[in-house]
């Protein structure tokens, strides 16, 4: 009965998914549609396209289960993911805006006129999106496994090809009523369980869990040489810079109107992030209160869909966890079709339609180009998810998150604020962000978790890399003042000056 | 003003007033200094470029301050670790509750003091003749 109730839940927000596509591609008319869907969203509408984009299984899920399994400190998670935004606001929202790039690499060629610099940032966005779609594809499965029973591999492949639809069918006006929509699914589906269980928590005499110490306190350390201090501190920078970073994130900002409407957009994120995030503590203290500790064969991951049947019997907990379960896929989807959006913008503009226009001499091939590109922005992530072995979400998407720190930060923050970036520099820094990032992560895959400060440092390399990227970019930049693109003056007149300015020459006409 | 009437005031335009109109004719031409990238232009925009810059590491300074103050303060009075307010941990209460509307608070400060900067911006340099505000 719960099973037949959540897969019907499950079904409801993949139809609803594809047909909101479907209602997007019969508006879908200019490639500029595709891409940023003609510029046209207001801030409102945005706003919960990013957030309902942002939210994803590793929040729907994750966060509750971190709390519950490691306490006070992992508070921090849903915080520094919050506050990303602000950093971003203030740093990059509207003048990335006023670039009037459509993409990252965009972006990265308009402020220093090289391909090189674009062709990195353009691996980058994907590295960084497959980087983050094979936990998405992995949690489908684990989901889709727990209510239903299904193996592992259909969750994964029902994201892949609804996604894949979604994305090649309108492209991104009809992601952004997806994700507008989705954003509030995920809260309702979230928050009136929540509602319910807490009810019956304070119905019930409303007890505290049966916690030791080190769950309600701060910075308590899990062994003896854990830098509790360290992991949380590099990860709150990791997760402050990266989302800047993230392109599934930034690709939205070229769909507000203007550079106003961008930082307007970004305070509503705000607002709509905290709202979540007050629910994912619930979840975790309840789930204290009614599973001191963790049956065996439970991942702290699943507590969120494991609560509502404890606690509640009959027809009512299996609507709560069909509630939940939709949700959960809700944030699967959204966050991965925003993925699969730009990577497939990335692909198609960088990779695919030079070989494409070469072979046909022309460009007519384009929305066909942009089909294809969706199918292959899905297709390998998906085989990457089904043959590695399940690394835990939160560490892979730590991964993207640092990655995203220490390489687009530095080259954004710069690139907006700092008018003597060179092309040396911002290659230097690209490479050197990446290189260490990367390396860092790759040495905590292949040799395990190390103990102590190597382990630390490994662990959560953002504190270091990111400073480290910045420096390398600044030091070299001052070393070839020569490589300074000549038109820095009139980018910094665009990025910079309010549209109601009028500008004949710097603006590019849209 | 008559006194029966009961309903919301009526809407008024208001119009720019002859300062900024005799401005627009000035500021036109600095526009396209702008726009021209003359040393004035440079000026200017050099200008804007770092009241934007220096409000925005003024949030992040604050944002900064508070994060990592705040467990300085948890170290510091090993009290506040335990201490509850409606039944709830100060640590809980904070990251899990008042972090949110403070970080709302901040962009909206923020957005408010950009677009302060930006209208003084566009006063000074003469905003575009076809649009309306």
């Amino acid at each position: 009965m719960g099973d037949s109730l959540s897969v019907v839940a499950v079904a409801l927000v993949c139809v609803t998914t594809v047909a909101v596509g479907g209602l997007g591609l019969r508006l879908s008319r200019r490639t500029s549609d595709f891409y940023v869907a003609g510029r046209t969203v207001s801030p409102r509408l945005n706003a919960s396209a990013i957030s309902g984009e942002y939210l994803s299984a590793a929040s729907f899920l994750g966060v509750a289960g971190l709390i519950y399994d490691q306490g006070v400190d992992l508070l921090w998670l849903p915080v520094g993911y919050t506050l990303g935004y602000l950093v971003l606001l203030v740093m990059v929202a509207a003048p990335m805006r006023r670039s009037g790039a459509y993409t990252l690499p965009d972006f990265a060629e308009a402020r220093l006129g090289s391909v090189l610099v674009r062709r990195l940032a353009a691996v980058l966005v994907v590295a960084i999106g497959w980087l983050y779609l094979v936990p998405q594809f992995q949690g489908a499965g684990l989901a889709l496994a727990l209510v239903t029973g299904a193996p592992a591999w259909v969750g994964a492949a029902l994201v892949a090809v609804v996604v894949a639809l979604a994305v090649g069918a309108g492209g991104m006006r009809s992601i952004t009523f997806v994700q507008a929509m989705q954003y509030w699914i995920k809260l309702t589906c979230l928050a009136v369980p929540a509602f319910v269980l807490l009810a019956l928590w304070a119905r019930s005499g409303g007890g505290l869990p049966p916690v030791t110490e080190s769950w309600w306190t701060p910075f308590a350390p899990r062994s003896a040489d854990d830098h509790p201090v360290y992991r949380t501190a590099s990860m709150m920078l990791a997760l402050c810079l990266g989302t800047m970073g993230l392109p599934h994130v930034l690709v939205r900002y070229y769909t507000n109107p203007d550079g106003v409407a961008a930082r307007r957009t970004t305070t509503s994120v705000i607002a709509l992030l905290g709202l979540f995030y007050l629910v994912p503590p619930v979840y975790a203290v309840l789930g204290r209160v009614h599973l001191p500790s963790l049956p065996p064969g439970v991942r702290s991951d699943t507590i969120v869909l494991e609560l509502p049947e404890r606690v509640v019997s009959g027809v009512s907990g299996d609507v709560l966890t069909a509630m939940l379960a939709g949700g959960a896929f809700a944030a699967l989807l959204s966050t991965a079709s925003g993925l699969a959006m730009s990577v497939t913008g990335v692909l198609h503009q960088e990779f695919l339609r030079p070989r494409l226009s070469r072979l046909t001499g022309g460009d007519a091939f384009g929305f066909g180009g942009f089909r294809l590109a969706a199918v292959v922005a899905v297709i390998v992530p998906f085989f990457v998810a089904r043959h590695v072995e399940q690394i835990g979400i939160a560490t892979t998407v730590g991964f993207a998150f640092s990655l995203a720190a220490a390489t687009f930060a530095p080259l954004l923050m710069l690139g907006v604020w700092w008018r003597r970036l060179s092309r040396v520099g911002a290659v230097a820094g690209l490479v050197v962000g990446a290189v260490a990032a990367t390396s860092a992560a790759l040495t905590t895959f292949v040799f395990g978790p190390m103990g102590g400060w190597p382990g630390a440092l490994l662990a959560n390399p953002a504190a270091w890399c990111t400073p480290l990227a910045f420096a390398t970019t600044v030091l070299v930049s001052l070393a070839t003042p020569t490589s300074v693109p000549r038109d820095t003056a009139r980018l910094m007149v665009r990025l910079h000056t309010p549209e109601r300015v009028d500008l004949a020459r710097s603006r590019i006409p849209e | 003003m008559s006194p029966e009437r009961s309903g919301p005031p009526e809407r008024v335009r208001v119009t720019s007033s002859r300062r900024t109109a005799a401005a627009a004719t000035r500021s036109r031409q600095l526009a396209s200094e702008l726009d021209e990238q003359t040393e004035l232009g440079d000026v200017l925009l050099d200008g804007l470029r770092r009241a934007q810059l220096r409000l925005g590491l003024t949030v992040l300074a604050l944002m900064g301050l508070a994060l990592g103050g705040f467990p300085v303060l948890l170290a510091l009075v090993p009290s506040t670790q335990t201490m509850t307010l409606a039944g709830i941990p100060l640590p809980w209460l904070v990251l899990g509750g008042l972090v949110y509307p403070a970080a709302w608070l901040l962009a909206r400060a923020y957005v408010r003091q950009s677009e302060r900067i930006e209208t003084e911006f566009a006063e000074v340099v003469g905003e575009e003749g076809r649009r309306d505000g």
